[in-house]
């Protein structure tokens, strides 16, 4: 916890000066919030009290003046101390999100992204809490409690040492609270978390939760996490009605010891009247930064345990990382070869590739074909370099793809992938994504090629509507063109078709694929494919069953090599039993 | 938590916080009332707790009356037994009142979270009931917020609000009154800050929630950017375009800082604002008091008393106008839970609703009329019969209302005009778990739960044996891929699903159906995600498992619907053709039109 501590304060360091000024203001504020009773005192007496109407005039001015730099050095810390805080929340976000960029995808295949979210929000607010007020607070309690206790100890010694005992048991007991506190309070914002997740299931699953008639079984489960989330939340009631009154005794123990013992000590002469009184004041200037402190020490931890998740994710591991003397990749020609290569999502579990070796020579069309979950999306991953194999090598062009600049080889490659994802923005926008510069008639042609144009025109604001969320909701297969445009634009050496015109009915998809193959040729393409037509007119063909490579090689060479390859493909003519004729609708293979 | 939150960033940030939630002027005290409804079960325990506040306030004013009285007397007399006794009193009076508070805030703690666990019940079992209608226009992060921190926002008004409400109101009232019988020309003088303090005041609540919505908007927009980017990664990344991402996100992420730095100054102008009033008000005192002491109109001993009074006079109110944006945030909040307790349940069982028994598998729309949204009818005069264990497909071109027609069937929504009839009854004339019980569907989005595969399989018949999933999974031709996962029917569905591939997915959902054997079955493109292999497996068992079932296959590829006893075929919300595949391809027609086109697309592409 200190180390999280001292790298929070690292995080502070920039501000420096900010926050050192913030803490000026502070300590000026406490002085003339000390200076302007004491004056209203002298004035009372002199001015009041003695008549002096020159002295009230001159002390009422000099209060309001005061009270003016008070007032100033109010706003002076306030907003300093915040903009310090804004500051450090403000760097630590930008640092979370360049991570969030360099994560390697099998991070995300176990991370929910509501999580992401939260680490990202509420605890980098819990950390903006610290950096700001709560460190000032912290510094000036404890300033302030030593400060008093040196003054206590000079006006009395052995009353000191005696009212003061308790002290450090406030401290401890104020310490052991927080760190019960914290479990308490980590459990209670998880089952919060809990329970949101519950609801958004819910809501997202409505269709099928109606469908088939569980309203009443969520709604049970439902009341389960509800009533847990009820006693977790009780349970940091209870703690804190459990240690309140301790504290508060704590605090006020010494009081009682200063009217009982300072009593007796003024009775037996060895203290004045007026030294009790003083001491029992100062004894209320020690006890209420003392408590704050052991308040403070319980809000930082839980603080604290935001930036300990947040710093969990600063420090995963970055899978795939450009080396250090990473090379940029020139002008690609678009030779891709597999080494034995090997490939499993999670470690210890068993590979979704296992040594795979294949050449493809520039400008080839390669169909990938194979039953669900035989390992066809995981090559795409790794030829994208989205993964890197666990054994084995990936080469385009002859260099190991783990030693060049990502970013140079995604530069170059072009893909549509198995669910069509699109921002929100224009569909223009959308489809400028890959290359911002591309010229109006560049946008225009890609458009056009991938179907896009006819749809686009028919809309309101034609190509500059906007989509997603807040604008207008395309179908699947409009999605799946734009994300085709958005590929064609790129003009890539390297092209990727994942499932491509899954969700496009028989017209719209005619005109795609005429773009599609259009587009492949020239370049060397990928092609997870669903339809047999596309399969024959490949170049070359990989068959994959359960991660391995079982044939390669030409549909005709396949057929009579390949015992998989010919179950699927006669599987796919089996309904219409002619061989001789395409297959009529589409048959598919999907990932 | 309450207490932990009202920490560090109490004060400003609190005093902001509620403003900028309420859109509208005012505040709605009728909804405020409605929902504290829900306190009524706990009222003694509300009594109790006001009652303990009311002890600890006590023994806050009795401390230092007794050291005033040992100092005083007993010191000063040097009365040692008199001394004892007052210490003892002392720590009696600081135990009581530290068990008090301690008592008081476990009552309020405990009432709060009671209160806000049964409106998240209510709140969750009335989105159950809602109609799907409602959930087309409602987004489920705004739902989501209704039941986190619109909740909350209550809460926080119970567990601090409602017992320093009365605390404060005592004080303030009490100081008023002393104020004004000690010396009610002093008094009324001094009050004149009391006008300035309300104007400044609202003027401040009014910038403060331009301020407040600011720094909502701005966050709103950061995380709108990062959930996006997170959502996107895949294709930012296969772009290469983080660096351009990144730059977004710090746009965003800057404005975000500087609209919380401008509220907070904003903030942290006031309270010295307020403060300046207070000493204004106390040298009003000082002035006039010493000129009326000069004149022997008051005694000096006034001034002073004056004096302290002032400066507590302040505390108070700030107190309240702090606790008054809690009122109105809560306000807000309990308007919009309201707003959802009281959306109206459209689709429900009618009172005389019967349990539909032993479906024969019967359907029929007479002339149905439905739109989603006024003047856009997705079905316009739909009218055709399915007799038991029938076999019929529903064809047609995207938007055709293909769709439409399954969530009439399982009466998500209610018709227009005319009547869907499942065993010659009018669905809306049986009770909704009888026939959502007895009709099997496969939604088009192949929606899974975060749950185990298994738990997902057995989602609509719970009750049903390991041996039944199995089977079901088998039926669907599910198991040969559940079987190869690391943990099998255990491995656990991630959020989304995206550990399994859409064609698992839809196997999946398959499986679900069979499992509950239904007598009605909807396909709604249940396989258009799985292999060719996978799919004449799938084909083959449904053969077999339809026998006796009535089923509604609906699918835009032609290639799967061949063996169906009968093709309706829908173009923009009218039936258009109908008959056997054989019929329909004699005719020329939308069919023919289509399925030409399918054998177009694939011969141009062969």
């Amino acid at each position: 916890m200190s180390g999280t501590f001292a790298r929070v304060l690292r995080y502070i360091r920039p501000y420096a000066v900010p926050e050192a000024s913030a803490y000026l203001c502070m300590l000026g504020m406490a002085g003339t919030g000390l200076v302007v009773p004491r004056l209203v005192g002298q004035v009372v007496d002199r001015g009041v009290i003695g008549g002096d109407q020159a002295f009230l005039l001159r002390g009422v001015l000099v209060v309001l003046l005061l009270s003016m730099l008070r007032g100033l050095m109010v706003f002076g810390q306030g907003r300093l101390s915040e903009a310090v805080a804004q500051g450090v929340a403000y760097d630590l976000r930008n640092e979370l999100y360049a991570k969030l960029q360099r994560l390697s995808f099998s991070y995300y295949d176990q991370a929910e992204t509501g999580q992401l979210l939260a680490r990202a929000t509420s605890d980098v607010e819990m950390v903006q809490r610290i950096a700001g007020r709560g460190l000032l607070m912290l510094l000036n309690a404890t300033i302030t409690a030593l400060g008093t206790a040196i003054i206590l100890c000079a006006v009395n010694l052995p009353l000191a040492a005696f009212s003061l005992a308790s002290m450090p048991a406030l401290v401890w007991v104020a310490q052991r609270y927080a760190r019960q506190m914290r479990p308490l309070s980590v459990a209670a914002q998880n089952q919060l978390a809990r329970l949101t997740g519950r609801l958004e299931q819910n809501l997202k699953g409505l269709a099928v939760v109606r469908g088939f008639a569980q309203e009443e079984r969520e709604i049970e489960r439902f009341e389960r996490e509800n009533a847990l989330l009820y006693e977790a939340n009780l349970k940091t009631v209870r703690l804190s009605a459990r240690r309140g009154p301790q504290l508060d005794l704590l605090a006020q123990w010494p009081v009682v010891l200063v009217i009982g013992f300072g009593g007796y000590l003024v009775i037996r002469g060895l203290l004045t009247v007026g030294e009790l009184v003083a001491f029992n004041a100062y004894l209320l200037n020690l006890v209420q930064p003392l408590r704050r402190l052991g308040w403070l020490v319980s809000t930082l931890s839980v603080s604290l345990a935001g930036a300990e998740r947040v710093f969990e994710i600063l420090d995963l591991p970055e899978e795939v990382q450009d080396a250090p003397d990473a090379i940029s990749l020139p002008q690609l020609r678009g030779d891709v070869a597999f080494e034995n290569v090997s490939f499993a999502y999670v470690r210890h579990a068993p590979p979704v590739l296992e040594n795979v070796s294949f050449f493809v020579p520039a400008g080839s069309i390669v169909a990938i074909v194979g039953p669900t979950g035989s390992g066809k999306s995981t090559i795409i991953n790794l030829l994208m370099r989205f993964y890197d194999p666990t054994a084995g090598r990936v080469l385009i062009d002859g260099y190991d793809l783990r030693k060049v600049k990502v970013e140079s080889l995604r530069r170059q490659i072009g893909i549509v992938l198995q669910e069509s994802v699109l921002f929100a923005g224009t569909i223009w926008e959308n489809i400028a994504f890959g290359r911002p510069d591309a010229t109006d008639e560049e946008i225009l042609a890609a458009a056009r090629l991938a179907a896009v144009d006819e749809f686009a025109r028919a809309l309101p604001q034609g190509y500059h509507t906007p989509i997603g969320e807040k604008g207008v909701m395309l179908s699947g297969g409009q999605r799946q063109r734009v994300a085709i445009a958005r590929a064609i634009l790129k003009n890539p050496a390297i092209l990727i078709l994942d499932d491509a015109t899954s969700s496009v009915d028989a017209e719209t998809e005619q005109l795609i694929q005429a773009a599609l193959w259009q587009l492949m040729r020239g370049r060397t393409s990928f092609v997870i494919a669903q339809r047999m037509s596309t399969v024959r007119r490949a170049d070359l063909v990989l068959v994959l069953e359960r991660g391995r490579l079982v044939g390669m090689g030409t549909h005709e060479e396949l057929l009579a090599s390949c015992g998989l390859y010919a179950d699927i493909f006669y599987g796919q003519l089996l309904p219409e039993a002619q061989p001789a004729r395409e297959p009529a609708g589409e048959p598919r293979w999907v990932s | 938590m309450g207490f932990m939150s009202a920490g560090l960033q109490g004060g400003p940030h609190s005093l902001l916080r509620g403003y900028g939630e309420h859109e509208r002027q005012g505040f709605n005290w009728w909804a405020l009332l409605s929902v504290a409804q829900f306190v009524l079960p706990y009222r003694r325990m509300l009594a109790l707790a006001v009652a303990l506040m009311l002890v600890a306030a006590a023994a806050q004013l009795a401390g230092p009356y007794v050291i005033k009285v040992a100092i005083d007397g007993f010191i000063a007399q040097h009365d040692v037994r008199g001394l004892i006794g007052a210490s003892l009193a002392l720590l009696a009076i600081f135990a009581g009142g530290a068990y008090a508070s301690a008592g008081q805030a476990l009552l309020t703690g405990r009432l709060g979270q009671a209160v806000l666990r049964d409106l998240r019940s209510r709140l969750f079992a009335h989105m159950q009931r809602l109609p799907m209608a409602y959930y087309d226009r409602a987004d489920s992060g705004r739902l989501i917020s209704h039941m986190v921190s619109d909740v909350s926002v209550i809460n926080e008004l119970l567990t601090s609000g409602i017992v320093a409400l009365s605390g404060d109101l005592i004080i303030l009232l009490g100081i008023i009154g002393i104020m004004l019988a000690m010396s009610a020309r002093l008094a009324l003088l001094s009050f004149m800050v009391i006008p300035v303090m309300i104007l400044l005041t609202a003027w401040f609540s009014h910038a403060a929630a331009r301020m407040y919505r600011r720094t909502r908007q701005k966050v709103g927009v950061m995380i709108g950017r990062l959930a996006e980017d997170l959502a996107t990664v895949r294709v930012i990344r296969a772009f290469a375009k983080e660096g351009e991402a990144s730059g977004h996100f710090e746009h965003t992420n800057r404005e975000n800082r500087d609209a919380n730095i401008a509220a907070i100054s904003l903030a942290f102008a006031f309270r010295p604002a307020v403060d300046l009033l207070a000493a204004i008000a106390s040298l009003i005192v000082i002035w006039f008091g010493g000129r009326f002491a000069a004149a022997g109109a008051v005694s000096v001993g006034t001034v002073v008393a004056f004096l302290s009074y002032v400066s507590r006079f302040f505390a108070p109110i700030q107190e309240l106008s702090q606790l008054f944006t809690t009122v109105q945030s809560a306000a807000a909040g309990a308007e919009r839970i309201l707003g959802l307790l009281q959306t109206p349940v459209t689709i429900a069982d009618a009172p005389r609703a019967v349990p539909l028994e032993g479906l024969q598998g019967e359907v029929e729309l007479r002339d149905v009329w439905f739109s989603y949204a006024q003047d856009k009818p997705a079905l316009r005069g739909v009218s055709f019969h399915v007799a038991p264990g029938e076999k019929v497909a529903i064809v047609g071109p995207t938007g055709a209302g293909k769709s439409t027609i399954a969530k009439l069937l399982l009466r998500y929504y209610d018709v227009d005009e005319g009547q869907v009839l499942i065993d010659g009854r009018d669905v809306r004339e049986v009770t909704l778990q009888s026939l959502r019980r007895q009709v099997g569907v496969v939604p088009q989005e192949p929606f899974l739960f975060a749950a185990t595969i298994r738990d997902n399989i057995r989602f609509g018949r719970p009750e049903a044996s390991d041996e039944e999933v199995r089977e079901a999974a088998r039926l669907a031709r599910a198991d040969a891929f559940i079987e190869r996962l690391p943990h099998g029917y255990d491995t656990w569905v991630q959020e989304g699903a995206v550990n399994l591939s859409l064609g698992q997915r839809q196997l999946l959902c398959l499986a679900r159906a069979i499992l509950c054997r239904p007598k009605l079955v909807i396909l709604d493109e249940a396989t258009s995600s799985v292999d060719t292999q996978t799919e004449r497996l799938i084909q083959e068992a449904l053969r077999v498992l339809l026998q006796g079932r009535t089923a509604i296959v609906i699918a835009h590829r032609l290639a799967t619907v061949r063996e169906v006893d009968r093709i309706i075929v829908l173009d923009r919300g009218r039936i258009v053709e109908e008959g056997t595949h054989a019929e329909l391809l004699r005719r020329p027609g939308v069919y023919r039109r289509l399925y030409e086109a399918q054998m177009a697309s694939a011969a141009a592409a062969g």
